[in-house]
């Protein structure tokens, strides 16, 4: 389906392409197998300016919004999900700088993010506070000209590879939600520890950390906005990022499809390829169907936030939610159309199923998606509009 | 501020391209366009002493109007400017003739290092990085390595020979025409693509490089295509079949036989 891009969407697309070809499909089993972090591909994706895409001119980005950017992570997505995690956790990360930071925040830390020289990480999530992000416990008391941090942050993506670290902390308890604020958090500060890296799943080539602070102390200047914004800076971030989750999601579908169906034409049963069979025909005209239709809504919710709209939660929550679920259905039936070949490493469909599950997970799991979504239709409808 | 010349050639891709069997020559209709792969080295090679040192790159290619492409691909990699040599009078030049035009354009760029590559991949000769330094009257250093060390003034590097190397210096201006094993071609960037889609390319014919035309092209080529062939394999062929031990005591048994051994 041609979805109007410009001549410079069209490149973006299509450098990211080729990198993902060129660069990523040769060594995703292996960054899988050994559960590398894919350090080679971060620094082809700096050169290339990918990391720059969503940063303003001013700050040596390209001045692109969240429609290129998911171009891109769309493209990755299709050979590697754990080479895209790391791509896009680092827009997650970098979102409270740019949507909250300081003009010295952001003169300080996005030239190094855009030029792909410092990447960055999104600590949020703890031990006790998963789908319920008020429950952090991780503290920040101000003394002085210093901020100190103490607690644990888990299962934070690139966490020990990144430089940059944004976090959300509690400052004041008895403020309840509105005590939480968002600091930066640098690589190297005294106190600021990495705990283990966890083994998974799937995006095994993506690092997966504890964040540990133990009197950790950081410049008053790291508050990010004020004190009392960290669960809006967290939630605004996520509003925006979750739309690139979607676009995971529409990429390893694409690429699952693809092998699927090579597959397909090539494997001889009773005689026919079994592409040939009307079973398999509708499997992969309702993968192509629906990834499609993930595309389409990923893509709008893309461009409805590039527009400078004010509410985009329902947006982003719904492109996040139908992409990942429809990312795990097709490539769970691609394993089915390829049978026994698609259960195999020697294949990719294997990796991409397995891969696709934690894109129903992370950034608020796709129940969590459904309450938000529905909060919004309650409070639309209370509003009468 | 230096300016480095590196000398391209759009060839079809051979992984895609076909021969002819009976005119024995490539088929170019419908087969895509490359950079030439060890012209992809010598551009890396001008990027990275680029990033070192602030000095200017310019890409350089004789051909038709289409070979404007290639050298915008180089920009996108970062090249600062691309020049085309191209014109009527340069048609059916033989790698003289060739070397005759692009020394001419080099003189114009006025560069203080020339990076070819070692060959291309649809001639194969070899010849055309050394003839544009002897136009030009400079040193060449063929097949390198390693750029050990640039500067303004001087340049050493490593040749590859067949068995080990040699460190070589030379003053500069020289020419180096670089192998495979020198460095890893980067890709594009965006910035250098939107570049490349803005840049203007100077065109320039015999006149704008000073070069008679009789010196350029099919007029200016001593060298006379008579006939181009693919050679019949001679003798008789044999597969050797069985396991690797198998295979290998038949081999060494036959060239015992045949003599060889
Ligand atoms: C590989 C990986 C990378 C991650 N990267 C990051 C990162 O970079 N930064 C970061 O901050 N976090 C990160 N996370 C954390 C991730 O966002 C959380 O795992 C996620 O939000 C879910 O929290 P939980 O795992 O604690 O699940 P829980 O909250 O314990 O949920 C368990 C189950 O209960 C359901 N559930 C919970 N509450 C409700 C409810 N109210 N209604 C309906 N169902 C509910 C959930 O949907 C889920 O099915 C990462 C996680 C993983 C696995």
């Amino acid at each position: 389906m041609d979805y109007f891009l410009t001549e410079e969407q069209a490149m973006i697309r299509d450098l990211a392409g080729q990198i993902a070809a060129e660069k990523v499909v040769p060594v995703r089993e292996e960054l899988d197998e050994k559960e590398e972090f894919p350090r080679e591909i971060m620094k082809v994706l700096a050169q290339s300016d990918l990391f720059g895409l969503f940063i303003p001119e001013e700050y040596g980005g390209l001045g692109k919004g969240s429609f290129e950017l998911v171009l891109a992570v769309e493209e990755l997505s299709k050979a590697c999900l754990g080479v895209s995690t790391t791509y896009a956790a680092n827009a997650l990360g970098t979102y409270p700088i740019l949507l909250f930071g300081s003009d010295e925040q952001k003169k300080k830390y996005l030239p190094d993010i855009a030029a792909g020289k410092r990447l960055v990480a999104f600590g949020l999530t703890e031990a006790n506070a998963g789908s319920d992000a008020g429950g952090i416990q991780t503290t920040a008391r101000l003394e002085g000209s210093e901020y100190v941090l103490n607690g644990t942050k888990q299962w934070i993506t690139n966490g020990g590879e990144a430089e940059v670290y944004t976090v959300i902390a509690i400052t004041d308890k008895a403020k309840g939600a509105r005590g939480a604020s968002a600091f930066i958090v640098e690589k190297g500060t005294p106190g600021f520890s990495f705990g283990k890296k966890e083994k998974k799943m799937g995006i095994r080539a993506s690092s997966t950390s504890e964040l540990v602070f133990e009197d950790c102390r950081i410049p008053r200047e790291n508050l990010i906005a004020r004190e009392g914004m960290g669960f809006i800076v967290a939630m605004k971030t996520l509003d925006s990022s979750r739309v690139g989750v979607g676009a995971q999601g529409v990429g390893v579908a694409q690429g699952a499809i693809d092998e699927a169906l090579k597959f397909a034409r090539q494997r001889v049963q009773f005689g026919h390829p079994i592409v040939g069979f009307q079973a398999i025909q509708h499997m992969l005209a309702d993968m192509a169907t629906e990834t499609e239709a993930a595309r389409a809504l990923v893509y709008a919710a893309a461009r409805f936030i590039d527009s400078g709209a004010k509410d985009v939660t329902k947006a982003s929550a719904m492109a996040k939610l139908f992409a990942t679920d429809v990312a795990m259905k097709v490539t769970t039936n691609a394993v089915q159309v390829m049978g026994g070949s698609g259960y195999m490493r020697e294949y990719p469909v294997e990796k991409m199923m397995r891969d696709a599950k934690i894109l129903q997970i992370y950034e608020g799991t796709n129940q969590i998606q459904r309450n938000v979504i529905a909060q919004s239709l309650i409070k639309e409808a209370a509003k009468g509009k | 501020m230096m300016r480095i010349a590196v000398c391209i050639k759009q060839v079809p891709d051979t992984a895609e391209v076909k021969i002819n069997h009976e005119t024995g020559t490539l088929v170019r209709e419908g087969v895509p366009s490359i950079i030439n792969p060890y012209d992809m080295h010598a551009i890396e090679a001008a990027l990275q002493i680029k990033e070192k040192t602030g000095a200017g790159v310019t890409v350089l290619t004789m051909g038709p109007p289409q070979a404007e492409s290639a050298l915008r691909d180089a920009i996108s990699m970062g090249a600062d400017e691309g020049v085309l040599v191209t014109g009527r009078e340069f048609a059916g030049g033989d790698t003289l003739a060739t070397s005759q035009a692009l020394a001419g354009a080099i003189s114009r760029i006025g560069a203080g290092l020339i990076i070819c590559g070692k060959q291309a991949i649809d001639g194969d000769t070899a010849q055309v990085g050394p003839e544009i330094a002897q136009f030009l009257d400079m040193p060449h250093i063929s097949y390198v390595r390693k750029i050990i060390e640039v500067n303004d003034s001087l340049i050493r590097v490593e040749r590859l020979m067949d068995e080990g190397y040699d460190v070589v210096e030379a003053d500069l201006p020289a020419l180096l025409t670089v192998v495979r094993e020198l460095n890893q071609p980067r890709l594009p960037s965006l910035k250098g693509k939107m570049a490349a889609k803005k840049a203007e390319i100077a065109k320039w014919g015999a006149a704008e490089i000073g070069v008679s035309p009789e010196k350029v092209g099919f007029n200016g080529s001593p060298t006379q295509v008579k006939r181009i062939f693919t050679p019949e394999p001679k003798g008789g062929r044999k597969t050797l079949e069985g396991t690797l031990e198998e295979q290998l005591e038949t081999l060494i048994n036959e060239l015992v036989e045949k003599k060889c051994l």
